[in-house]
């Protein structure tokens, strides 16, 4: 603790120039659990950036990985002297890592299932708040050639359609708008991850394949999305938490607020996100 | 061992005599300590997580955990391709192991590189890769598409693909390392009695490097079973048609890290016994 | 070059007629063979000269960058090994492990299309014949050094050869075995109808297995002839220590032959020219102090530069105005207390010289 608050200092120190500045940080350190700062944080950022520093450290969903990036930069621009860092993968292998004692402040999940396994490790702080919805969508080749305009169009025969596992969230969610509708369908694979079937359709390899909104919008042209009424059955929810260990609370909780913002929901739903 | 070994020299020290013998003695055989610390050392590093991973196991519900069809699938799936993938690594690695070794020409250290380029490449990479080269709209794969209607990806075929592609290098390197070590003029002595080069291969020095084939054989059987990355990517995740073990316990991973501990158990004693029953018919004979 | 000897002016096209360039940058061999069929040619010279490369040449191993190589009238340079009538038996035998000596010797009659069963009944003759028809059986590794080099002899004689090549064929032997296959040996090559050629650097198995030595040193032919012509006549210091001579070349007049190098010899014979001078070394008589009553009218004031024992004789290394080899019993070297260092006297007699114009 006390190396951490060391280095925090000399943190300070640099972008403050002034041995004062120490004394101001060391207030704001007593001052941090105080959650009414949080919103000054997002709110006011001009009155609260002089109040927060250091390092913050993001687990995020890979599928999280541009819109936070960009918050990122944006929570570094607003509150100068604060870096976050980020950690993008599955969020099964995500909430592993935590409950393996990795030190991290934030964790943002792309279900509520494995945000389940940190919680009930007991390593969250607080009630973990859905910040986005990701919805399921049909990546289709560039121009939909074999004209899929519906999740029934998949089952047509001589198309080749990748599914992520049922193990995976994205697969579970499929499977349960497959349900839904009582479809039985067939793949020629079973991905392991969102990015797997994506990536299928995107060499061209697979016709068709059902993954995140997200994910099609981030492929760009190289794949075309079409919507389905049944995805609304299989909505998937993100938590996000701060994590009961966080090193640097005060800034952590700055950071959630901004993505919870106004602000970060138009990054967010700018990258195929549905508010909550 | 290792405390035997340490506590013997600290009393020999004390009494300041016999130190090396005792140190021998605890040792085996005159082992210097500055080895034989590490070697232990490096002992415990790969044993110790097979042992945990037997301590963790859990062997009360193993017998539900494995009834599953899929498991013995999965498993039968294992064993096929990563045969067929040694085999096919057989028929092309050996020739290319003795061009490499054998026939002088320029740039030889270039094709040497990229035949071992394969165990530096991420798998999942050499997965990508071989989708852009034999996928249906590979630079290859098109025209086997259209010409025989042959695709790959997403086949058993497939998954005996990648496995070869990052299995073969092991092989060719082992094949190439024995052929340097014996003794050209063999072929000469053939080629002297009226053998032509092929014949001289075939009947004088394939026989001479038999050991080296299969050394090289069991490593790429062993490394083809255990491949995940190609395999996933080339040949994607299919119940019975491309699903291995490894796929099968990455994804047992994501819910059920019990039955993924299982599942990889049964490849482990499985891939033990087939080894150890390889080392003392053929390894031991060469 | 020296004057060819004997049949290489034959104009017949039967046996061997090679010309073999080999360059290889800083080496370079040049050599002429031409060799009967029937005759045994011998490729005599020190390490390194580049006898094994002329073998290699012959049997199509290395290529020719140069010259020619007929063999009974068919133009062989561009043939490859595999198409050479030629058998060749390799300095370690190189016998295939993993066959028996049977099979060893079936491989090259399997090569040429015969049938297993029938390859395996020629190669049983030639076992046979060399008396090894009851290792047939036995994989090399059981052979003792004789009988592994007689089943090389066999597996090369059995493709039936037009030129049979002999690497070194006795150096891998210890000296016991060395004198029982040298006999032996030397019996099967007389047996052989073809042409033979074997290459060694050991002057008593060249002279004992050939009709006709051709010394190559640097890559070139220094001399060739027969055994005895080359014994007595040598031309080269290597040869000349190979055979057992003191050898010298000088300037002749008269009885005296003054040295290239300053001394002089008086010899039994009459010449002018240059010439060289050869006597064994033990026509060389050692003296504690200058004889004063001996009749020789060679003496040198010499220096021991090193003994090496023979049974019971000793060879003195002299240095001095002029290097010498003497033999003396050991009873004689005890006598006159040689040791390296002594300062010693050196006689020979006249008559014991033999000079020859160069």
């Amino acid at each position: 603790m006390t190396t951490r608050t060391a280095r925090r200092n000399r943190r300070t120190l640099q972008v403050a120039g002034a041995g004062t500045a120490a004394l101001l940080t060391l207030s704001a350190c007593s001052a941090s659990d105080d959650s009414s700062s949080v919103k000054s944080g997002s709110s006011a950022p001009g009155s609260s950036s002089d109040k927060l520093s250091g390092t913050v450290t993001v687990f995020a969903a890979a599928s999280l990985k541009e819109s936070f990036t960009t918050l990122g930069k944006e929570f570094e621009k607003q509150h100068p002297g604060t870096k976050v860092t980020f950690s993008f993968g599955g969020s099964d292998s995500l909430a592993a890592s935590i409950t393996g004692g990795a030190p991290a402040d934030v964790f943002a999940a792309a279900s509520p299932r494995t945000m389940k396994i940190v919680t009930d490790a007991g390593d969250a702080s607080g009630t973990p708040a859905t910040f986005v919805r990701n919805q399921l969508e049909i990546a289709t080749l560039p121009g939909n050639p074999d004209k899929i305009s519906s999740l029934e169009d998949l089952t047509g025969p001589g198309l080749k359609v990748v599914l992520c596992d049922k193990e995976v969230p994205c697969g579970a969610a499929t499977q349960k708008a497959l349900d839904a509708v009582g479809l039985g369908l067939t793949p020629i694979s079973y991905e392991q991850d969102v990015k797997g079937a994506l990536t299928k359709v995107e060499l061209k390899e697979a016709d068709a394949a059902v993954v995140y909104r997200t994910d099609v919008k981030a492929a760009g042209d190289k794949v075309e999305g079409v919507e389905f009424p049944e995805s609304a059955k299989a909505v998937n929810d993100y938590p996000i938490a701060l994590l009961k260990d966080a090193p640097n609370a005060d800034a952590s909780k700055a950071f959630i607020a901004l993505v919870q913002s106004a602000e970060g929901q138009k990054v967010l739903t700018g990258a195929g996100f549905l508010k909550p | 061992m290792t405390t035997t070994a340490k506590s013997d020299a600290a009393s020999g020290t004390l009494r300041g005599g016999p130190r090396r013998r005792r140190v021998r003695e605890g040792g085996g055989r005159g082992a210097p300590l500055p080895l034989l610390v590490p070697a232990l050392i490096g002992l415990a590093f790969l044993v110790v997580p097979l042992i945990a991973l037997l301590v963790r196991a859990p062997w009360r519900s193993m017998p539900e955990q494995l009834t599953g069809a899929e498991v013995w699938q999965a498993l039968r799936l294992s064993l096929i391709c990563a045969t067929a993938a040694t085999a096919v690594s057989l028929v092309i690695g050996v020739p290319l192991a003795w061009l490499l070794a054998r026939v002088e020409f320029r740039g030889r250290g270039i094709v040497r590189a990229l035949v071992t380029l394969p165990l530096v490449l991420p798998p999942v990479v050499g997965g990508v890769a071989l989708l852009t080269a034999l996928g249906r709209n590979g630079i290859v794969g098109q025209w086997l598409d259209s010409w025989f209607g042959i695709t790959l990806p997403f086949t058993t075929a497939g998954v005996v693909v990648a496995e070869a592609f990052v299995a073969m290098p092991f092989l060719v390197i082992s094949v190439e390392g024995t052929l340097r070590a014996a003794d050209p003029r063999y072929e000469e002595a053939a080629t002297t009695l009226g053998a032509s080069r092929f014949t001289a291969f075939r009947r004088v020095t394939l026989p001479l490097i038999a050991p080296g084939i299969a050394a090289g054989a069991v490593l790429a059987w062993a490394r083809a079973l255990g491949e995940f990355g190609a395999t996933i990517t080339f040949a994607g995740n299919f119940p019975g048609r491309t699903q291995t073990m490894p796929l099968a316990v990455y994804l047992a991973l994501q819910s059920d890290p019990e039955a993924a501990i299982a599942l990889s158990l049964v490849l482990l004693a499985v891939s033990v016994a087939v080894l150890a029953g390889l080392r003392d018919r053929w390894m031991t004979a060469g | 070059m020296t004057e060819t000897h004997g049949l290489a002016a034959r104009t017949a096209p039967d046996g061997l007629d090679a010309r073999l360039v080999v360059d290889r940058g800083a080496f370079r061999l040049d050599v002429t063979l031409t060799v009967a069929p029937g005759e045994v040619v011998a490729l005599l010279g020190p390490n390194g000269a580049g006898k094994t490369t002329a073998l290699r040449a012959l049997a199509g191993l290395t290529p020719l960058t140069g010259g020619h190589l007929r063999l009974d009238g068919a133009a062989l340079e561009r043939t490859p090994p595999e198409s050479r009538p030629v058998g060749v038996v390799f300095q370690d035998y190189l016998l295939f492990p993993h066959l028996t000596a049977l099979d060893n010797v079936a491989f090259g009659p399997r090569c040429q299309g015969a049938a297993k069963a029938e390859a395996r009944a020629q190669a049983a003759q030639w076992l046979d014949r060399l008396g090894l028809a009851d290792h047939s059986g036995a994989k090399p590794r059981r052979l003792s050094g004789g009988q592994a080099q007689r089943v090389a002899l066999a597996r090369a004689l059995a493709t039936r050869p037009r030129l049979l090549l002999l690497d070194e064929p006795l150096a891998a032997l210890d000296a016991r075995t060395r004198l029982e296959v040298r006999t032996q040996l030397r019996r099967h090559l007389a047996e052989f109808e073809a042409v033979a050629v074997l290459v060694t650097h050991d002057p008593l198995d060249a002279m004992v297995l050939a009709d006709r030595l051709v010394v190559v040193e640097h890559g070139e032919v220094v001399q060739e002839g027969t055994p005895s012509d080359i014994a007595r006549h040598p031309r080269t210091d290597y040869i000349a220590q190979l055979v057992g001579l003191n050898l010298h070349r000088g300037h002749a007049e008269g009885h005296t032959v003054r040295l290239d190098t300053g001394p002089a010899i008086t010899t039994a014979e009459v010449l002018s020219g240059p010439v060289f001078v050869a006597f064994p070394p033990s026509a060389v008589t050692l003296h504690r102090s200058r004889p004063t009553g001996s009749s020789a009218r060679n003496v040198w004031r010499c220096e021991v530069a090193g003994l090496e024992t023979h049974g019971d004789q000793v060879r003195a290394a002299l240095t001095g105005v002029l290097p010498l080899a003497a033999d003396l019993t050991t009873v004689a070297a005890a006598e006159l207390d040689l040791h390296p260092g002594a300062e010693v006297w050196a006689t020979v007699k006249a008559t014991q010289t033999h000079a020859y114009p160069v």
